[in-house]
Formats: C-alpha cells, structure tokens, sequence
C-alpha cells in the first residue's frame, strides 16, 4: 500500500480532533490543555507540510515554520498566565476557575 | 521609487508601532525603574501620528510585501478606527492604572505591540499575514487582560481568554491549512480565482474552521463564551481596548476575507453568517437582562451589536460593506463614551462596577447622568441618536439583498435589547440616590462628553463619514 496524501490529513484530522476533545472534556488539569492546544498546532502542520509536498509548492512549509514559532511565543504566555493565576489561587484544576460566572 | 521604499512608505505606520515599541520598551527597561514614567504619553504620543497617517490621501491600492500586505482604502477606515480605539482606551487608562497601583511601563508598550496585530490583521491580504496578525494582536491581549497579577478576577480573566482564543487560532489554522491545501494557494485572490467552477468539499470545510476562529475573535455566538467573563474580569480601560479595537480588527479582516476570497460561493458562507448573526442578536438581547454588573452587560451588549453589524455582512454586496463600516464606527464611539463613564464610578477610593451604583446620579452629577443615558438610548437605537442610523445602514443593505426575515428578527431582538438600556437609563433617573462618585481626571471627563455630543449631534453632519465609508466599501470590490 502507499502512502497518499489521505492518509496525512486522517492522521491530522484524528490529532486535531483529539486535541479539542482533551480541551472541551477535560476537568482535571490546564496544563493538559495547554498540551492539547499544542496538539492541535502540530496536526495543522501534517496538514500543511502533506499538502506542500503533494502540490509541490514551497508555501506550506513556510506556513509551517511560521506556526512553529508563534507556537512557541504563545505556550511561553500560557505558562506564564498559569503562573500568575497559581499563585492567586494556589490550584490549577479546570473545574475551580469558577470565580467569574452569571 | 524602488519596490523596498514603495513597500516601506506604504506600512510607514505598521513599521513606526513596530520601532516605536521597541524603542518604548528600551528605554522602560534602562530608564523608569518599573513605573509608568513617561513612556504612557510617548505611546500615545506614537498611536497618534499613525492615526494621523491614515489620513493621507491615497491615490490607488497598493498591493506590498509579495501580495501579503495590502493598503487600500477600507484599510485605512478601519486602521483608523482602530487607532482611534486604542488611543483613547491609553488615554482614559492612565488616572486607573495609577489608582490601583498596576502602572507599569508594560502596558502601553502592550498596547502598542496589540495595535501593531490589528494594523497587520487589517491588512492582511493572504493567510499567513492574517495568522501572524491575528496572534501578534491575541498574544499582546492576553497579557493584558491578566495584567492586574495580584487580582484573581484578573488572572481568571487571562487564563480564560487565553485557552479559548489558543483553541480558536487552532481551529482558524485547521481552516487555514485546508484552504491552502484545496485551493493551493494562500493568497486570498488565489483562493478566490481557484474557486470558480465546481468547489471542492474541502474548501468549504476550510471556510467554516476560518469563520468558526475568527467569530470567536468578534465574540459572536457560538463563540461568545468569554466575552463576559473576560470583560468582567480585565481591568477596565483593558475592556475598553477590547470593545472597541480588537473588534474593529476582527471585523474588518472577516468583512475582507469574505468579499475578496469567498465571492463565489456566496451561498456558502451567507448561511454561516446569518446564522451567527441571528444568534447573537438573540442572546445578546436575552441573556443581559439578568446581569448587574455594567461591565458584564456591556459584553453582552458588544455581542448583541456584533451581530448587528453582521446583519450588513451577510448582504454582500457594496451597500452591505458600507453598512459594516458605519456600525462599527458608530459603535466605536458609543462603547468608548460608555465606557469612560464606568471609569468615572469611583466612591470611597474605590472603583465600583454595579449598575446600582448608579441609582440617582441625575440629582448629583447632571451632566455625566445625560450623556450616559444618551449612550444608552443610542446603543439601543432610538432615533435620532446616532445608534439608529448605523442600524439603519445595516439592515437596509439587508433589505435590498432580500434578506426579509434577518431583519424582522434584528428589529424584534432591538426592541428586547431596549429593556436593559432603558433599565439603565430608568436608575440613573429615577431611582433614590446611591452614595455620589468622586471627581475624576479631565481626559475621562472629555471623552466622555465628545463622546456623548458626537452621539447626540450625528444627525447635523454626518456628511464626512458616510463619504470615507462609502469610498472605504468601494475600494473592497
């Protein structure tokens, strides 16, 4: 069997999808969701780099580079927001972010 | 002229945010020991020269950066409104952030960084450029919605904010990669040439991902989520900034990806936008008549009002766009009037957020009583209030793109909408005073009356507006 350009965007599409699962059903943990987010940037570069190879045009894997680096900035932000809200609320668990409702 | 200097003289304002930031964040690190010092005034200082940037005349667009970069003449409307949002949300922040202690050199320049994303984002004229605009603005907000560290409301807020809109730039991209993957090529043109004919499956997959990541950008439902607890929690002139710039931002990008890669397929993507158009008329109308905090119903009065200024989207056609423009201009002006008023409710050294707070201010401060209840009456569309003539615009592009039945709902979820407004206005006037508000700085004062007088006055001279927004719509098409 070869391997054809289906094949990458159904491994990307279960990634994804695993990735917004771990943020909508989790109750535990944020820094699960902040690996699922991480999750999520990743199966769109399968994404990209498939399609780049398959069409032959160089632009996806740009595209790719450029999501690696924002993805990057953007776990360093989290951490640091985590950071803070730790130490007002000396708790992670998804199910106590509850000060804010109505 | 060379390409490098064409390029260069037409992002002249991108390019000062961009140094100014730096330079900003230099001389706060080496000179001003933490504090605020100076470096708020020479922000602003920055925000105004680009604001006054966009009014240099333009002959024709001019398309940058490899097509990635396009500066034209509805960019200009909307950078300019952006600019103007940001200005004023820095200028009202200033006596606040001093107040509670959190006036650290850090947020302007975060307020510069955030404005340099929106300009990209309003700019952006392929994919990438859209993403690395759409996340330099997100990241820059992020921060600044937790920046109060010490608060829990305000790192709550952060946090909140910050998963949401990482899940919402994931599903963006997905669309993103899609798109490009379907239509091969990023630019939006590219995408729009590749879609005639027969559309493939994907390409429509893409297009609901894109709008799914940027409504959340927008607060529109179903991914209004945040906005309340976001807004209640930031720091208020942080709100501020987020009512009024990030969404001419989001809007303007989503109003340019739909005309300029989607044409089309109309069908497809009319559907999507009336059906989050009809929804966030609906819940933002509903859900705030239970709500008391002011903070917390001014979110969920943007959700109403986004959904508002969709309504002209979905026309698609060139009145629609002008419909657009005219909504969030005039929103504009009436979120920031409002919201300089809820930065004037202080009693006891204290910064209050109830609108029970506001019980009987007529008998003790007569003139922010009138322009609040005018903000009010006009977000709620009473002519001959300036809030009535940008629903006029929208629904009537809505009209005569035979869009009956989004505009009978539009009315009908106005006229829920009313209750709250009329609420407000119903305790300012009528109800036994509360203790009375202590004075505040001059520039939260003058914004909040021009504010209130360019809202009251619109209808004597609304001449220079409707021509910049209709030759803004023009230059889309």
């Amino acid at each position: 069997m070869t391997i054809g350009l289906t094949h990458y965007l159904s491994v990307a599409a279960i990634l994804f999808t695993l990735g917004v699962m771990g943020i909508i059903l989790n109750r535990k943990n944020i820094i699960v969701i902040l690996m699922s987010v991480e999750l999520i940037l990743l199966s769109v570069n399968i994404n990209l780099v498939a399609f780049s190879s398959f069409l032959g045009d160089l632009t996806g894997q740009v595209f790719s580079l450029f999501i690696l680096t924002v993805a990057a900035a953007e776990a360093a932000i989290g951490l640091a927001i985590l950071v803070t809200y730790y130490r007002n609320r000396g708790t992670i668990a998804v199910e106590d972010i509850n000060v804010l409702k109505g | 002229m060379t390409p490098l200097s064409f390029a260069f003289a037409h992002s002249l304002p991108e390019i000062l945010l961009a140094i100014g930031a730096l330079c900003l964040l230099m001389l706060g690190v080496f000179k001003s020991g933490g504090r605020d010092w100076i470096i708020s005034e020479l922000a602003i200082a920055i925000l105004g020269v680009a604001f006054l940037m966009m009014f240099v005349e333009l002959k024709e667009p001019a398309l940058v950066y490899d097509g990635a970069f396009i500066d034209d003449a509805f960019g200009r409307f909307m950078k300019a409104l952006a600019l103007g949002g940001a200005l004023i949300s820095l200028l009202m922040s200033r006596e606040f952030m001093a107040r509670e202690g959190i006036d650290l050199f850090e947020f302007p320049v975060l307020v510069l960084l955030a404005t340099l994303g929106m300009l990209m984002l309003i700019s952006a004229h392929n994919l990438i450029a859209l993403y690395l605009g759409l996340e330099l603005m997100s990241l820059a907000l992020y921060v600044i919605a937790a920046f109060h560290r010490h608060n829990v409301r305000a790192s709550e807020a952060g946090l909140k904010y910050f998963v949401l809109g990482a899940l919402s730039s994931g599903m963006l991209l997905y669309g993103s990669s899609l798109l490009y993957g379907f239509a091969g090529t990023v630019s939006f043109p590219g995408i729009a040439a590749a879609l005639k004919g027969n559309v493939h499956l994907g390409v429509i997959f893409g297009l609901v991902f894109v709008m799914a990541g940027l409504a959340f950008k927008m607060s529109v439902v179903p991914f209004h989520m945040w906005t309340p607890d976001v807004y209640e929690g930031a720091p208020t002139p942080v709100t501020a900034f987020f009512a009024s710039a990030a969404k001419m931002a989001a809007v303007a990008v989503t109003v340019r990806i739909i005309i300029t890669a989607f044409p089309g397929i109309e069908g497809q993507w009319r559907q999507i936008i009336v059906f989050m158009s009809i929804l966030s008329m609906a819940i933002g109308a509903f859900a705030a008549i239970g709500q008391t905090n002011i903070k917390r119903l001014m979110a969920y009065s943007s959700i109403g009002h986004m959904g508002f200024a969709l309504v002209g989207l979905a026309a698609g056609t060139e009145k629609g766009v002008n419909g657009v423009l005219m909504y969030m201009a005039i929103y504009l002006v009436m979120t920031l009037g409002t919201f300089a008023a809820i930065l004037s409710m202080r009693t006891g050294g204290k910064y209050v957020e109830s609108i029970h707070d506001l019980a009987g201010l007529s008998r003790s401060r007569k003139g922010m009583a009138f322009f609040l209840a005018m903000m009010m009456l006009s977000l709620a569309g009473i002519p001959p209030l300036a809030g009535f003539f940008a629903k006029w615009y929208a629904f009537a592009a809505a009209i005569d793109a035979g869009l009956y039945p989004l505009a009978v709902i539009g009315m009908l979820s106005s006229v829920v909408a009313c209750f709250y407004y009329l609420r407000v206005v119903k305790i300012i006037y009528l109800d036994e005073p509360a203790a009375p508000f202590e004075g505040v700085s001059r520039e939260v004062t003058a914004v909040m009356y021009l504010a209130g007088a360019a809202v009251v006055l619109y209808w004597v001279f609304p001449g220079p507006l409707v021509s910049a927004a209709t030759a803004a719509a023009k230059s889309l098409f």
